[in-house]
């Protein structure tokens, strides 16, 4: 695979919620923007996210997660990527990740604390991502290279 | 007349089939002892010898096939990345070519590993990892391990296609045999098994007859086509789809109950048969082939008894726990112990009744539910074998009871094992005259006769046992 290639996604809707229409737009979007994306969709369990990492090869993992539980589906997820030897791919959530009216930033330090490279609140665009996700990949390759 | 002589090199007999070709019918069978470790044609001549006395003046075989499971059969260790993945659809190719899988590895091998691999003395090692254009290093390292574990088996190539020249190149250069094919996993839980298989099968006709010793019998047949098992698979398959000019059974279901092992094959696609599931995890072959290792009536039959309890097997056998650990002494002592009075006929009935639904239990998909904010939703993993309209029973236990009937209905659902996906209700047929490899063999060149004899001895089956649904 050349330098060249945009990056290989891994997307899915985490834990026990079905909602998979957002998700689905993500998708599309980033396939259109030029990602090889593997699109797990909904109820999906955080082993699976990480075990077709591991064969693709995967630059990122996008998490989403729309029904307020998101923080306990979650927790851990950095370590199984680390623990599979993953420990330097990008993760990124995004959604309706809690219940009640939360402070954003609140929310956001908490997943960033768990491990998540970043956090994306409801409302998000396809379009917001592309550009952190592409600079990420980048620099995450750079690294790859020292 | 055209003739065709079918032949098994099987583990302990040669057996031979000959086939009336234009009506579909076998027309006189023989066997004589595999003794594949000192010279395979003693056992066939004997056995040609008995085939030529019943046949009389015996007129020239059109077709002279062969398949085999002699010398241990086709013996594979099988590579993999991910458990659940690329290592599960390398395991599943290796079992679908007729494979005796011997271990199952995922991830990095370790010296440890390539010390087992040794010990195993495997025919074939297939080697996959990553999807194309995925994970490269692990199937790479691998390959590095194997080249320098002094393993001299050919090595089927079925990874990462990215990957497979480099591999290719680390295993020729410990003079490995290397044979790439298309990876059995090209994108995330997409199921790629044909051309492995074929490679494999292309390996065994080429390497493995001759080093088993079976092409010292070449003279009496034309071909060794496939390992056994991939006969039987085929001639499942064969009988379930049927040909453009004449229909088949339709998705069904073979339950092989052996001395040491019980094989099951479906043939179905196996989807969700509700709409309101969702299937998950990696797909399933249409043709699908799954080994019990550890459930068979004699070398393993302890084996049975603990998986379900020596109290559960007395009770359905309507005897005293003593009796069954004596009988089950007896299976042990005596591999070759035919049941004689009718306890031991209901001990074998309830052994093999015990066989049948652990084996399909485990060979069928699951459904697992999942609680969310909108209510329950039901996943499936792997067939759902509720569409089979058929189970084709065949081995020893099956063809020799007087009641195939009460063991094949094992197989369907029942509240033993809720969650499994077996077939509701089906018609359940026997195998009598073992012509399913026949069939499978037969069938490689001429597709509509073997076709006709297959159910023609299905259908003899059925006529002495009578079909029912349960």
């Amino acid at each position: 695979m050349t330098s060249e290639h945009a990056g290989t996604l891994i997307t899915g809707v985490i834990g026990a919620d079905t909602h998979i229409v957002g998700n689905r737009i993500l998708g599309r979007a980033l396939e259109t923007a030029g990602f090889t994306v593997v699109q797990l969709g909904a109820l999906t369990p955080a082993k699976e996210f990480v075990d077709a990492a591991i064969e693709t090869n995967a630059d990122a993992i996008l998490v989403s997660s729309l029904y307020g539980q998101g923080e306990l589906d979650c927790r851990g997820f950095r370590d199984l990527c680390t623990e599979a030897g993953l420990e330097d791919i990008l993760i990124y959530v995004g959604g309706y990740l809690v219940v009640g009216d939360q402070p954003w930033d609140e929310v956001e330090q908490r997943f960033l604390d768990m491990g998540f490279n970043r956090v994306f609140p409801p409302g998000t665009r396809p379009d917001d991502v592309l550009g952190p996700l592409s600079d990420d990949i980048k620099k995450r390759r750079g690294d790859d290279e020292v | 007349m055209t003739l065709a002589l079918l032949i098994d090199f099987g583990s302990t007999y040669t057996k031979l089939r000959a086939i009336d070709v234009q009506a579909a019918e076998i027309i006189a069978t023989a066997q004589g002892p595999s003794t594949a470790t000192t010279d395979i044609t003693v056992g066939l001549d004997a056995a040609l010898d008995d085939l030529r006395g019943q046949l009389g003046k015996i007129s020239d075989f059109r077709y002279r096939l062969a398949s085999s499971s002699a010398a241990g059969g086709l013996r594979m260790i099988t590579v993999g990345l991910v458990p659940d993945l690329t290592a599960k659809a390398a395991r599943l190719a290796a079992l679908g070519a007729g494979a005796k899988v011997a271990g199952t590895y995922s991830f990095e091998l370790t010296s440890g590993d390539m010390a087992e691999f040794i010990a195993a003395e495997p025919d074939i090692l297939l080697l996959s990892g990553g999807t194309d254009g995925g994970n490269h290093k692990v199937i790479e390292h691998n390959a590095e391990m194997i080249a320098a574990s002094g393993l001299a088996c050919p090595v089927v190539v079925a990874g990462n296609r990215s990957a497979a020249d480099t591999v290719a190149g680390i295993l020729s250069s410990a003079g490995i045999r290397a044979i790439i094919a298309e990876n059995v996993m090209p994108r995330h839980l997409e199921l790629n098994i044909e051309p492995a298989r074929e490679a494999i099968r292309q390996v065994f006709i080429e390497h493995i007859v001759h080093a088993k010793g079976i092409d010292r019998a070449q003279e009496n047949f034309d071909a060794v086509l496939m390992p056994t098992p991939a006969a039987v698979l085929q001639g499942a398959q064969l009988l379930s789809d049927g040909t453009l000019a004449r229909p088949g059974l339709g998705p069904l279901l073979v339950v092989d109950i052996g001395g040491a092992t019980t094989d099951v094959h479906s043939v179905c696609d196996g989807l969700p048969c509700d709409s309101g599931v969702i299937y998950h995890g990696l797909a399933e072959p249409y043709a699908k082939r799954t080994v019990e290792g550890d459930l068979g009536m004699r070398h393993t039959a302890r084996n049975i008894v603990a998986e379900v309890g020596v109290d559960v097997i007395a009770d359905n056998a309507e005897l005293e726990k003593k009796q069954v650990e004596a009988l089950l002494e007896r299976t042990e002592r005596d591999v070759d112990w035919l049941p004689d009075t009718e306890n031991e006929r209901r001990f074998d009935r309830t052994l093999a009744r015990a066989a049948t639904l652990i084996s399909v239990t485990r060979h069928a998909g699951h459904h697992e539910t999942v609680y969310s904010a909108h209510g329950p939703v039901t996943l499936q993993r792997g067939k759902d074998l509720n569409q089979v309209e058929t189970i084709i029973g065949t081995g020893g236990v099956l063809v020799h009871s007087e009641n195939a009937q009460a063991i094949l209905s094992a197989a369907l659902a029942g509240d033993d094992a809720p969650l499994a996906l077996r077939p509701r209700s089906a018609k359940i047929m026997l195998d009598k005259d073992y012509a399913l490899y026949a069939c499978g063999l037969l069938g490689s060149v001429a597709p509509e006769d073997a076709l006709r004899l297959g159910l023609n001895m299905l259908h003899q089956g059925e006529d002495d046992h009578g079909a029912c649904t349960a």
